[in-house]
């Protein structure tokens, strides 16, 4: 393991900020301070101007193995997601064949072992994703798997929700939904609007996510669970998490970038690279998830990673998969949803570091599963899980410069604020100016 | 806006210019001619080649469009490409590009998806697109078939032409379009022209198969049909898409029928002048009586003839000079 030294950094604690340096060594923060000394044959890094905070932590990303290996596999994938300044990644349950058991869950912590960051995992909830019978989800939880979701589509049933919600209550794991009702999403593949009828296209409306959350708090209020809200796409979607918590029900959400920073419009000229599930929505939306992230009221943004095989997205719009790439491109999406120039670093890492760390319970180290700290505070003896980030860089997205196997990213040719400059993973350095060691 | 269909593909109608409509209805004008003589053939596309792109099998769609592309001398060729070609892996790129490498100029595509043709055109874009029905979305060619047919008998009985009267005819046209809008490209291409060549359209149906947010498109929902049966200079029927679905936004067939049919009695609503249209194939007994569909007013059968003409003309704006001018 490298020695490292940070210099002159805006480090970004909790609650505050403070010009500083890191000595990074062992795989552990050994000391902040000021005019730290330089040991000998310690790598100084130069982060004038630059946030330095704990590694980012994505709730939601597909790392298509096993199954789908020709779109991402888990060590590109890890890559790609150091290279956007993850320290860790929590692998979704719908792959080909689904984590739904120890074996399949033990096959990607083991691969995702070999990779530079540390690779949780979300079980599925049923078996097979099928949302017909319950997944083994206490021999899962004994792994060590914390969260737990059919993402890709939600629990339909809500017998089978409620049974779910309440059979985990002793396992201290939280459930993770994907809401969309599929039988008011009746097939579609945009917003439902305007745009939609007149371009001929089936919709999923709002309602169709808005009914399954709604349907779910109380599911939540009923059985005393826990739950977390994956992508809220729509305000109401959000308000409804927002009144719940503040009735004091246990949960949490998150909201993907491509939801904050794209609207149904983008979906006008029939490209397949803007379909996702749920779809993209109104300005409006845009408008108030942006503020969710502003003020705080949204616990993550994760980026619902969604790499597929550049054939698939040369299909018809209705024929096409739902999703897009997120990984790379999510600080630079949040600094810029945050307000640029005037975007709060504590209110970032919360958004992408901490508060994610915490619903995926990623703060604390746990060596049976090989996964060391993350979200944690600025202060020795941690994990040195770290990123560097460079407010004032202004770059240009381009699918030409990716790092994954696939590249149906949506911001080809986006003007983008802010970059990962390096990111320390386990101690070491594992990318060097936007790019992967 | 579009304000000519020389040298572009035509793969919606939304967007398109009174002036463009109206030159396209011109120049079929000028080949309804043609198609009367005992050789029905004009040299206008000699040496260019279009391709029929067909992933939904359209008989009718697809004689017509070779028709009118052999009457202006263009080498056809014709690709039936099985619905199933997609699930064999095969992307509308690959396909294109295949396709593409023969050669050709133009290709007229028909499709499942709303916007097959749209993503084609992106893939080629120096070849031209014309969308033959794409999913729900448009059937340009319809809805300007469907124009020229209002035109020419309206222009007939005033004893007109309709290259002489342009747009006029369509001044304050009351136009009523019923039922199956929601799943229909037709509708959504007939609407697009009537409202841009300056027509009224209404549109009636059951409230579950009109599209969503239709409040927001540039039409009235009529509440009493029978009344808009009254107000209609035109009235547009469509054929209720049971393949998509439909069946189930009705309670049954009968009961559509009841509502928003064109039966016998309702028909004599209607005034004698009031022209009556379908898009074809139509289901008889169903949203149309088969004596309603036999009436003089009823100018279905003119409908298909025109489609040559209309073709023929969309064929020849899109790719006629667009090669030579390049290269001059």
């Amino acid at each position: 393991m490298s020695t490292l030294l940070l210099r002159h950094a805006t480090l970004v604690h909790e609650q505050s900020t403070q010009v500083g340096d890191v000595l990074v060594r062992e795989g552990r923060i050994e000391q902040v301070g000021a005019q730290l000394e330089r040991p000998a044959g310690a790598r100084e890094i130069d982060c004038t101007g630059c946030w330095v905070g704990p590694g980012f932590v994505d709730l939601h990303t597909h790392l298509r193995e096993p199954g789908r290996e020709e779109a991402e596999t888990i060590e590109s994938g890890a890559r790609v997601a150091a290279v956007g300044g993850y320290t860790a990644v929590v692998a979704m349950a719908n792959t080909e064949p689904a984590l739904d058991n120890v074996a399949l869950v033990s096959y990607v912590l083991d691969r995702g072992a070999r990779t530079p960051i540390d690779v949780a995992v979300c079980g599925a909830i049923t078996q097979g994703r099928r949302g017909e019978l319950l997944a083994p989800m206490a021999e899962m939880a004994e792994l060590g798997v914390r969260l737990f979701s059919d993402d890709g589509t939600g629990v339909q049933d809500p017998m089978l929700m409620l049974r779910a919600l309440t059979y985990v209550k002793p396992l201290g794991v939280r459930l993770a939904q994907h809401c969309e009702d599929e039988l008011l999403a009746a097939g579609g593949s945009m917003n439902e609007g305007l745009l939609s009828s007149r371009r001929g296209l089936g919709g999923r409306s709002s309602l169709s996510e808005e009914i399954m959350v709604m349907r779910d708090i109380e599911l939540v209020r009923h059985s005393g669970g826990a739950l977390h809200f994956l992508h809220l796409s729509t305000a109401r979607s959000l308000a409804l998490v927002i009144q719940a918590r503040c009735e004091g029900l246990d949960v949490t959400c998150e909201v993907a970038p491509h939801h904050f920073t794209l609207d149904e419009s983008a979906c006008e000229g029939f490209d397949p690279i803007f379909k996702v599930h749920p779809p993209l929505r109104t300005k409006n939306d845009v408008t108030e998830l942006r503020r969710g992230l502003v003020e705080g009221t949204v616990d993550a943004v994760a980026t619902d990673h969604a790499p597929h095989a550049p054939q698939l997205k040369d299909l018809a719009f209705d024929e096409a998969p739902a999703g897009m790439l997120g990984l790379e491109h999510a600080a630079s999406l949040t600094f810029e949803a945050l307000g640029g120039d005037a975007c709060d670093p504590v209110r970032f890492f919360q958004l992408l570091s901490r508060g994610p760390a915490r619903v995926a319970r990623l703060r604390a180290a746990d060596h049976r599963l090989r996964h060391s700290a993350h979200g944690a505070v600025l202060a020795a003896g941690e994990d040195a899980n770290l990123v560097v980030f460079d407010p004032a860089s202004r770059w240009s997205a381009s699918r030409d410069d990716l790092h994954g196997r696939s590249t149906n990213t949506p911001y080809d040719g986006r003007a983008m604020m802010g970059r990962v400059r390096a990111t320390i993973a386990k101690g070491n350095l594992v990318v060097d100016q936007g790019e992967p060691l | 806006m579009i304000s000519t269909l020389r040298g572009q593909s035509l793969l919606s109608l939304e967007g398109l210019e009174r002036e463009a409509l109206v030159e396209v209805l011109d120049t079929a004008e000028s080949f309804v001619e043609v198609n009367s003589r005992a050789i029905k053939k004009v040299p206008a596309l000699k040496g260019r080649v279009v391709a029929s792109l067909f992933y939904e099998e359209s008989t009718r769609t697809r004689l017509s469009f070779e028709t009118a592309a052999k009457r202006l001398s263009a080498d056809v060729l014709s690709l039936a490409v099985a619905s199933s070609s997609v699930k064999k892996g095969e992307s509308l790129r690959d396909t294109i590009a295949t396709i593409d490498a023969l050669g050709i100029d133009a290709v007229v595509m028909r499709h499942q998806s709303s916007g097959a043709s749209v993503q084609v055109s992106r893939y080629v874009p120096h070849v031209r697109v014309i969308n033959a029905g794409d999913g729900q979305h448009q059937h340009p060619t319809q809805g300007l078939l469907d124009a020229f047919t209002i035109r020419q008998v309206l222009a007939e009985r005033r004893h007109t032409t309709g290259p002489e009267s342009g747009a006029e005819l369509f001044e304050q046209l009351h136009v009523l379009i019923v039922g199956d809008i929601r799943h229909s490209r037709v509708a959504r291409s007939d609407i697009d022209a009537y409202v841009t060549l300056g027509a009224e359209v209404r549109v009636a149906g059951p409230r579950t198969l009109l599209p969503v947010d239709i409040d927001r498109w540039p039409v009235t929902v009529v509440d009493d049909f029978d009344e808009a049966l009254e107000w209609a200079d035109v009235v547009g029927l469509l054929r209720l898409q049971r393949e998509r679905g439909s069946g189930s936004f009705v309670p049954s067939l009968g009961e559509f029928t009841r509502t928003f049919g064109l039966t016998v009695q309702r028909a004599r609503r209607l005034r004698p002048e009031t022209i009556i249209m379908h898009p074809g194939p139509i289901n008889r007994g169903v949203e149309i009586d088969s004596l309603v569909a036999d009436l003089p007013s009823a100018v279905i059968e003119r409908q298909v003839a025109n489609g040559v003409p209309i073709r023929m003309a969309v064929l020849y704006l899109t790719v006629a000079g667009t090669r030579m001018e390049g290269a001059q």
